[in-house]
């Protein structure tokens, strides 16, 4: 357990250095933007020396730059992201409304596409070379080469104004009509992640399957059962990483996706904020989905040490 | 227990056929070897028994087992695996399920309710291990304890009938005789009929009762071991048998068989040996010659003047190493060390060697010795932690201190060639452009024809890729790329360990020779001690990152001082029933 403990503080330690390291990026989107920072940060208000000198003091804008990204980054610490020049309402709170949202659209859609993706890849390998695996593989490469939004108006016309099965917009109430509400959205998510988990788990449980290990096992006489789970079991690598690749991807897709079905959550936010310049929500969702990212790559590794006792316990070969 | 009759396997989408006419049987109780090269079929054959071939292979003909027709019922053949026949496989790195630990792995092959709390530590003292080993994964083992843990899982449900395929070719000398000798006890203490693959002869000889000799896809030759052993009644087990070069001598001549073993196909009108055999006549191409059996014997040969072959000429006499004058070295190597991070120990404790020009100088060790380490770092693969290396008279113990002139010097005048034809090549160049750059980088004239000669090759095979090479001649290449500057010294990483036995010999013959013609010094890096008489004149016995002996080849193999020199030795199989104890 020693062992374990440490890989989890170093993976920690990890992460926490490339948060640190991007957030330094994050805050340099204020400097990146077009236009003097004051023109950035007074938006759209007339610029007077009085509402200049406003803002200069409110940003501290005459400190040098490590300054005020230290002064920038203690407030991020304590909770303070800032106001949005759009709204003037504190960012943070904006974030709070909206992250529940695309929160439950990530794991709706990885769900739905775990549960589509890993059995119809564990069937391709099973069946390799026959009709029902290639059928598999086709349908998975036509999902990963279907865009979400696209995906996302396809299932609208035909789920949503065809058979009118599912609502066309908002998020419903209660749990049961939320979840009926966001199946639409989390299912166009879903299809290009779907495509990748079959081309992945295919993949691995074919090399598994051709192991000595697996030749082995059969030739002692165990049961297929048992040598399937054998396989699987040493598939799972692959397979979390491209779960990992999954969630970030979908919570990327989450963007066009949020805006195709009319959602409230932090891509529409997102978008919404790039189109009016709203720097310091920007960076606020920006340093949020980097930190998302890195648990979610945080989770990955401590998935694989899970799986695989070589991980934790530092043994090669 | 086991009935074999005319098998043969095919390969469906090709057309192509891998063996034929297999035939054989093995009793109660029996031991029975199935002796060949690479591309022989034995595996295949052992495969195809057990209804396990590769996925697109098919197999024809008749296979009993227990009395029983299988060939056609897959599924009695599945529930007799594992309790009436057994397979034990050759890579112990490889026949585990890394991910689950050893004891799960030999309980999941348990008979139906037996109890496993009991069963388990039963079957690991069995194969000499203690209880313990049960908890840990197969990473935590060492190679010898995993083919152990996987012979124990092997006999889980208690088979009649165990087949091992090649069981420790994977392992060291010292630990392949012990894992062979707890074989051979527990085979006879559980009485099981016994089916052993193998390339080694000599090693059939001593565990089996029977050999089964199989060439390009066919059987040669059938005998019991010690008549077999007395007298071949088929060249290719002759030519077999002199191929494996003898430890306790020095011979004038490595005897080689010209060539490498033929596809199936490509020999089917004939005597798959009749290309590379010097007794061949019209009559052996004129088709397919039968396993015959020879009156009053009982054995067979499918040679087809099995009859009349002019007795074997009797084992050539051992000659002494010729004494090499004195010279000047070319690698001097003093108190090198070396720890890797992490290592419990270091991989090179302090050890000094010399290479003289024209001087082959032998590293003899098992894994974990550090020969491998110690070439590494001569030729700056890898970076000792102290001692000193100088390499015709420049200073290379630190590669990263030197400047870029100086690392090409050394460059130019060490060169290595590795253990696996099969990476050591870059796939996507042709042979020809890669040996083109190897003469470039010298500042030689790009005459790839004459490099490809010298190595004893086809000035053709320049427009080949190595994937339509044979392992022998992508070695050959290898070696044409290490010698295409004329360096000083070659460094060999076990360059023949990955051959088989009739290429292995030529490889050797052609190391020997340039050696001569370009009186290159050689670093030989090998566990074979067989290879080492044959082809050193001095050697360095390394154990644990130390040496433990030192001298002439000779002087040192005809009297080994320390033990660890002796048990190497010992553990060099002699073809006798005694071997291995």
């Amino acid at each position: 357990m020693n062992g374990w403990a440490r890989f989890a503080l170093r993976r920690l330690a990890g992460t926490a250095a490339v948060v640190l390291l991007l957030s330094i990026g994050v805050f340099g989107l204020l400097y990146l933007a077009p236009g003097s920072v004051q023109q950035t940060l007074l938006g759209t208000r007339p610029a007077t020396p009085a509402t200049i000198a406003a803002i200069q003091a409110r940003y501290h804008l005459n400190d040098p730059v490590a300054v005020q990204y230290l002064r920038w980054l203690g407030g991020v610490l304590r909770g303070d992201l800032g106001t949005s020049i759009r709204t003037g309402a504190a960012v943070s709170g904006m974030l709070g409304e909206r992250l529940p949202l695309t929160l439950a659209l990530t794991g709706y859609g990885t769900l739905l596409a775990a549960l589509a993706g890993i059995p119809l890849g564990v069937l391709g390998a099973l069946r390799r070379g026959r009709a029902t695996d290639r059928l598999v593989v086709t349908a998975g490469v036509v999902g990963l080469s279907a865009p979400p939004f696209a995906v996302g108006l396809l299932l609208l016309v035909v789920f949503a104004l065809g058979l009118g099965w599912f609502p066309v917009y908002g998020t419903g109430e209660g749990l049961a009509d939320q979840v009926w509400h966001l199946t639409l959205p989390a299912a166009a998510l879903a299809v290009g992640a779907v495509g990748l988990l079959v081309r992945f788990t295919r993949a691995a449980l074919v090399r598994e399957l051709e192991q000595d290990y697996v030749v082995f096992a059969r030739a002692r006489g165990l049961r297929a059962p048992l040598v399937l789970r054998y396989a699987l079991r040493n598939s799972l690598v692959p397979v979390l990483t491209a779960a990992g690749l999954i969630v970030t991807g979908t919570l990327a897709g989450t963007v066009l996706v949020e805006v195709t079905f009319a959602l409230p959550g932090l891509g529409s936010l997102l978008v919404d904020s790039v189109t009016f310049k709203d720097v310091p929500v920007v960076q606020a969702l920006a340093l949020l989905l980097t930190l998302l990212v890195a648990a979610v790559n945080l989770l990955v590794d401590v998935g694989y040490s899970l799986v695989d006792p070589r991980v934790r316990l530092g043994g090669a070969a | 227990m086991i009935r074999v009759d005319g098998l043969t396997v095919r390969q469906p989408a090709t057309g192509r056929t891998l063996l034929s006419g297999v035939s054989f049987e093995a009793g109660p109780g029996e031991s029975v070897a199935i002796v060949g090269e690479s591309g022989s079929g034995k595996s295949l054959t052992v495969r195809a028994l057990l209804g396990l071939l590769p996925s697109g292979l098919e197999a024809g003909g008749e296979v009993h087992v227990a009395g029983r027709r299988v060939d056609d019922d897959p599924r009695a053949l599945r529930r007799m695996r594992g309790g009436t026949v057994s397979l034990l496989m050759q890579d112990p790195f490889t026949l585990l399920n890394p991910l689950r630990r050893a004891g799960r792995q030999i309980a999941d092959g348990l008979p139906r309710g037996a109890d496993a709390a009991a069963e388990v530590p039963r079957l690991l003292a069995e194969v000499g291990l203690p209880a313990d080993v049960a908890g840990r994964y197969p990473f935590q083992l060492s190679g010898g304890m995993r083919q152990r843990v996987g012979l124990a899982a092997a006999l889980a449900a208690a088979p009649r009938v165990l087949v091992a395929d090649e069981p420790t070719t994977a392992l060291d000398a010292t630990t392949q005789r012990e894992v062979l000798a707890l074989i051979r006890r527990v085979q006879r203490e559980r009485d099981m009929t016994f089916l052993l693959i193998t390339h080694d002869l000599r090693l059939a000889f001593s565990m089996c009762e029977r050999v089964i000799v199989m060439y390009a896809g066919r059987v040669m030759e059938m005998a019991g071991a010690a008549e077999l052993r007395r007298e071949q009644r088929h060249p290719y087990t002759r030519a077999l048998l002199a191929a494996e070069p003898p430890a306790d001598r020095r011979l004038a001549v490595i005897p080689s068989v010209p060539g490498s073993v033929p596809a199936h196909d490509a020999v089917a009108g004939g005597c798959g040996f009749a290309d590379r055999c010097a007794y061949a006549t019209p009559e052996c191409r004129a088709g397919v010659p039968e396993l015959r059996a020879e009156p009053g014997s009982g054995r067979l040969s499918a040679c087809v003047r099995a009859a009349g072959l002019p007795a074997a000429p009797p084992p050539p006499p051992g000659v002494t190493a010729p004494a090499r004058p004195a010279a000047e070295p070319v690698l001097t190597v003093r108190d090198l060390r070396k720890t890797y991070p992490g290592g419990a120990r270091p991989a090179l404790g302090g050890v000094g060697l010399t290479v003289a020009p024209g001087e082959i100088v032998a590293v003899v060790g098992e894994s974990g010795s550090g020969k491998t380490t110690l070439a590494r770092c001569v030729t700056g693969l890898e970076r000792p932690d102290s001692g000193s290396i100088t390499l015709g008279g420049l200073d290379c113990s630190d590669y990263a201190a030197m400047d870029r002139r100086a690392v090409r010097l050394a460059r130019r005048t060490a060169q290595m060639i590795f253990q696996d034809p099969y990476s050591t090549l870059n796939p996507a160049r042709t042979v020809g452009a890669t040996l083109k750059e190897a003469l470039a980088a010298d500042g030689r004239p790009q005459d790839v024809g004459a490099l490809l000669e010298l190595v004893g090759l086809d000035p053709a095979l320049a427009r080949l890729r190595p994937a339509n090479l044979s392992g022998g001649q992508r070695q050959r290449v290898a070696i044409a790329r290490a010698v295409a500057g004329e360096p000083a010294l070659l460094v060999c990483d076990e360059p023949v360990s990955a051959l088989d036995v009739s290429v292995q010999a030529q490889i050797l013959t052609l190391l020997a020779g340039l050696r001569e013609r370009l009186s290159m010094g050689m670093l030989f890096i090998t566990h074979d001690l067989a290879v080492v008489r044959q082809l050193a004149d001095r050697l360095y016995v390394l154990r644990a990152g130390e040496c433990v002996e030192s001298g002439a080849v000779d002087a040192v193999l005809d009297a080994p001082a320390h033990p660890y020199t002796r048990e190497l030795l010992a553990s060099v199989p002699d073809g006798t029933g005694g071997w291995p104890h």
